[in-house]
């Protein structure tokens, strides 16, 4: 085998995993004031980029959807496995973002091609103030990140985008209709509630699940009334 | 995290996607997290839970469990619970060996929870009950030690939109229950009364007043099973399940039909 220089195969595998995200729709979430919404422009109803992951934790995933999925079930697994042999309270984002780090660092380094995808996993504390972001990107490098995080192909004009409009307290419907605004403006196009896949995790849902998602109904709601 | 994650990309002769069971998962990658040993030996002395039992009424099932918990002519516990929720339409009672009891409900409960994080469906009422007769099947050998766990299920069919009972034996024998069903060492007096009591189309009230009186009964000819402890607090547990999904019948409530029970005795 020709000798390639460390530093070119690094780039090679980091360019392509950036065009592979680059082809696909991007994921926002933001803090409002009753917990964490995370909202993506997809045609899809039922091949989602925004799921449940355990009580207070949510995932989501850009780029190719085989691989975030192949991800998204492995968290829920590993979730669910730390839950039942410790309590549901032990089950944390920050040991799932370090489990999904530790796994897309592996991958970038030894498979033949990295994988193309950024994810998400947020957890929402019992006050705002112990909610947790983190950004972990397809080489395994993570952010953590405060207030809102913008993922996939427009991740940085929409992270300006929204660095500009996001306040604290915002309230569910002023969230959906920024984060829309948001998604529509670096797409140059407006889009409509059919398109938009929508979640939320909201400290104030009874029970100890707290993720659920907003369907096209309630989203054209919101947007119609905001 | 490494062995919990299909290395990719999949390895040939591995099947691909997902395996949505906990339970398999849990035998797999944690046998010593699972509930079912591999050589039991010996009786192993044991809480054992006593009556429990369900019953259809109008809008869907209501079940219901004394609250005590003996250990040979011991009363181990006074106020364990035996009625929990599977999940959102779904509840299990159990009778027999406690601790082990406790243990497949939680188990259970996670293999719900999990299959529909993981295919984001629920599973129908069917698969869940069938999922419940192979994990008490799972138990067998334990059963043969003296451990039995045997469960009634029931939950609301949203396909079908009606409540359905299902009840099992020690070896996951499992069957679907028209009207009645009680188990455990109460559970014959508990089905002698229901079958006075029960008849089709109940009200949701007059159905939780029916399982108190049939536990009431099962407490009178049965030293392992709790009755009613108005001077302690003790109520049995009631939850009822319809359309809207599982709730607890408050104890306030349970209280009133107890009352009820004895004012029509008096």
């Amino acid at each position: 085998m020709p000798y390639v220089p460390p530093e070119q195969l690094m780039k090679d595998r980091s360019d392509y995993a950036h065009k592979g995200i680059a082809r696909g729709k991007s994921v926002v979430a933001v803090e409002c004031v009753d917990g964490i919404l995370f909202v993506a422009e997809n045609p899809s109803v039922t091949l989602h980029k925004i799921s449940e992951v355990y009580d207070r934790i949510a995932f989501a995933g850009v780029g190719k959807y085989s691989e975030f999925e192949d991800l998204r079930i492995a968290g829920v697994r590993h979730a669910d496995l730390r839950g039942y042999s410790y309590g549901r309270e032990d089950v944390k984002a920050r040991d799932l973002a370090n489990a999904y780090s530790q796994t897309l660092s592996t991958i970038f380094t030894q498979q033949m091609k990295p994988y193309e995808v950024e994810l998400l996993v947020a957890e929402i504390g019992e006050e705002p103030e112990g909610n947790a972001m983190y950004h972990i990107l397809f080489d395994g490098s993570v952010t953590d990140e405060d207030h809102f995080v913008a993922m996939g192909g427009k991740a940085e004009d929409l992270g300006n985008a929204l660095k500009g409009a996001w306040e604290a307290g915002w309230d569910l419907p002023t969230a959906v209709g920024s984060s829309v605004k948001a998604l529509s403006t670096v797409e140059s196009r407006q889009i409509e509630a059919t398109q938009i896949e929508a979640g939320i995790l909201d400290r104030t849902a009874k029970g100890r699940r707290k993720f659920h998602r907003l369907d096209a109904a309630e989203v054209a709601n919101i947007l119609s009334n905001g | 995290m490494r062995g919990d994650v299909p290395e990719p990309p999949l390895p040939p002769g591995r099947p691909i996607g997902a395996n949505p069971s906990f339970f398999d998962l849990v035998m797999s990658v944690r046998p010593e997290a699972a509930p079912v040993p591999r050589q039991p030996e010996g009786e192993v002395p044991a809480a054992h839970g006593t009556t429990v039992l369900g019953l259809k009424f109008g809008g869907g099932v209501v079940m219901a469990g004394d609250r005590r918990a003996t250990e040979g002519y011991s009363i181990a516990d006074d106020r364990i619970e035996k009625v929990f929720a599977a999940d959102e339409y779904s509840a299990i009672a159990i009778a027999g060996a406690a601790g082990q009891a406790v243990e497949i409900v939680k188990l259970f409960q996670l293999e719900l929870e999990h299959y529909e994080k993981i295919t984001g469906d629920r599973l129908s009422l069917e698969g869940k009950a069938n999922r419940l007769a192979q994990m008490i099947r799972g138990n067998f050998p334990l059963a043969l030690q003296g451990l039995v766990v045997v469960p009634l299920f029931g939950g609301f069919d949203e396909r079908r939109a009606e409540g359905r009972l299902f009840y099992y034996d020690a070896t996951g024998g499992r069957w679907e229950e028209e009207d009645y069903h009680a188990t455990g060492s109460g559970g014959r007096p508990a089905k002698s009364s229901l079958k006075k009591r029960w008849r089709p189309g109940l009200a949701p009230d007059e159905a939780v007043r029916v399982a108190v009186e049939a536990l009431v009964d099962a407490s009178e000819e049965d030293v392992a099973t709790g009755g009613p402890d108005a001077a302690r607090g003790i109520y049995p547990t009631v939850l009822a399940i319809a359309s809207e999904g599982v709730s607890g019948v408050p104890e306030d409530e349970v209280k009133t039909a107890y009352e009820a029970v004895l004012g029509g005795r008096a």
